[in-house]
């Protein structure tokens, strides 16, 4: 076994037991990257050499990658746009100060969508990052090099944004657990906003209980992110083991309904069962506006977009307006229009009042069960090229991860089995700050399965 | 799912290089045709908003139901005019230059 092999529980152990050292992790990772980021384009940026953090904390000699949205004190930072692509922040996201202070290794900045604009990865302004089970297939996105980071032993720990699906979709896609935690549960100080209201900054491991870590040392409010919450952060591994034996699961039926591909409706429907076997109750519930969620997303995101992007006017840094892609035009445009005089009340008015009612949804829905779980993605990975002519098909490869972000409720990726050797993912969706118990139920499932242990030859 | 749509509503050309010039965007004549087409196609999508019944549902701006979040104020240490500047080719003594908006 290679050390880059290891979890982030067996690496702290193992450093903690003497096994190995610090040095010897970050070698092991360093020499992986080498390896296979020029064939999976993870890493936009490869922080190489000896450039270790010395500091001394619970993550020392623990490498991470941050998707390249998070801003790094001289570190370039392009998020994925060529805009940026000799940006270099004055300042450290937080997110990114408070692992650095704890003494984390960043090995890089991972390769995205350009701006978090995408379901695919094929929208970096650089070039695509590959899937580690299958590089003619896409990797998902739009934190795309995060999941592929992390899924093909580049580092235990990378970090991603999910706006519509961002972290979830990925994880998905590459076989990695992924959090889309509560909004306003970590801080979004310092990550290139994409759509204000929905913006969620989580991350990728490779099991269960090392996300929860992570949780620990990311969640709490922030002085710098007004939307950040008191709400207590508890010790998120505390009660992972618990089990789920009597817990009440919903099952909306929207997210079964036509549309879902028959492979991934079958991996569900597994999982299921395994949950029944633990002792869960799978309740069937209604989420009854669901069909309206992604019309509803792409109104409100394109004119979050269009406002956060206006700033980009190449004065204070980064290039000129003439350098956006496609997508960031073709959002910006929809944005504009949706918000301009005219159209306002008929669009984004109204879009705001269906949000409302998708988070009365959610609510109902936790009066009778405790948590809910859906698959992630309608389809499997897709290849390359597959859906970039038509943005509205690429727009419904998250038709099932954008209304937790619209209702702010945080949900957990986790791996739920293979097709034709493709990862199939399915998340947990819990009520607002509940993501102690989105990572009991997701270990119970992890303990009796063994998808996770599973590795892409590379 | 794309079956649903009912209304078919689309963009002109003129709306969409209105559009292009509020967002401060120069695009060709080929981009304007193409966006013209696509967003035409989500656009129809978005209207099957219409069918939902919104009479008396208050909009949702934000989800954290935090209202009138302060700080102190204190002065605490923050970039230098240099650091500020780092990324610009475009200063002058220690500010940002901009192009003129008015004129004489």
């Amino acid at each position: 076994m290679e050390l880059y092999q290891l979890s982030l529980k067996e690496l702290i152990e193992g450093l903690k037991d003497k096994k190995f050292t610090r040095k010897e992790i970050l070698v092991s990772f360093y020499t992986r990257i080498q390896k296979i980021n020029p064939i999976v384009n993870a890493f936009l940026t490869v922080i190489g050499g000896n450039n270790w953090n010395d500091k001394e904390g619970e993550l020392s000699g623990i490498p991470v990658g941050f998707k390249d949205i998070y801003v790094t004190k001289d570190i370039r930072t392009t998020a994925g746009s060529k805009v940026l692509e000799n940006y270099i922040p004055q300042y450290n996201s937080t997110v990114v100060q408070k692992l650095v202070s704890k003494g984390a290794t960043i090995v890089g900045k991972t390769n995205q969508d350009a701006w978090a604009h995408g379901s695919s990865g094929e929208n970096s302004d650089f070039a695509p990052t590959k899937n580690p089970w299958n590089i003619d297939y896409v990797p998902g996105g739009s934190s795309s090099g995060s999941a592929v980071a992390v899924a093909a032993g580049m580092c235990p720990v990378a970090f991603g944004t999910d706006t519509g699906g961002s972290i979830r979709l990925p994880a998905s896609f590459c076989n990695v657990v992924g959090l889309k935690p509560t909004y306003g549960r970590v801080s979004r100080y310092g990550i290139i906003a994409m759509a204000s209201s929905h913006d969620s900054i989580g991350h990728f491991t490779r099991t269960v209980y090392d996300n929860a870590l992570i949780l620990n040392m990311t969640a709490g409010k922030d002085p710098c992110d007004a939307t950040t919450s008191n709400t207590n952060v508890p010790d998120y591994t505390k009660n992972i083991k618990n089990g789920v034996k009597g817990l009440k699961i919903g099952l909306p039926k929207e997210y079964l309904a036509k549309g879902i591909d028959p492979n991934v409706e079958k991996i569900f429907k597994q999982v299921l069962q395994k949950y029944e076997g633990l002792g869960a109750k799978i309740i069937d519930i209604s989420l009854p506006h669901t069909e309206y969620a992604l019309a509803v997303y792409y109104i409100i995101q394109p004119s979050e977009v269009s406002s956060n992007l206006a700033r980009y006017d190449g004065i204070r840094f980064g290039n000129d307006r003439n350098r956006f892609g496609q997508e960031a035009i073709r959002r910006i445009m929809l944005g504009t229009y949706t918000l301009s005089a005219g159209y306002y009340d008929a669009y984004y008015l109204k879009a705001m009042k269906v949000r409302t009612l998708l988070i009365q949804d959610f609510k109902k829905a936790y009066e009778k069960v405790d948590v809910i779980i859906t698959p992630v993605s309608p389809t499997l990975p897709f290849k390359f090229g597959e859906k970039t002519d038509n943005p509205l098909a690429m727009y419904l490869s998250d038709i099932l991860t954008v209304t937790m972000n619209l209702a702010g409720v945080p949900a957990l990726s986790i791996p739920g089995g293979f097709v034709r050797g493709l990862p199939v993912g399915f998340q947990i969706v819990g009520p607002n700050f509940s993501e102690d118990l989105l990572y009991q139920v997701g270990y119970a499932y992890e303990q009796v399965t063994d998808w996770h242990k599973q590795k892409p030859k590379l | 799912m794309r079956d649903m749509v009912k209304d078919k509503n689309s963009l002109t050309l003129e709306e969409v290089k209105h559009v292009a010039k509020l967002a401060k965007l120069n695009l060709s004549g080929e981009e304007l045709l193409k966006f013209q087409k696509q967003l035409s196609g989500i656009i129809d999508y978005i209207n099957k908003l219409k069918e939902v019944n919104t009479d008396e549902v208050e909009p949702t701006s934000q989800v954290t139901n935090l209202e009138n979040v302060f700080r102190e104020d204190e002065v605490k240490p923050s970039l230098t005019q240099k650091e500020v500047l780092s990324n610009t080719n475009s200063s002058y003594n220690g500010c940002f230059k901009v192009k003129a908006i008015f004129q004489e």
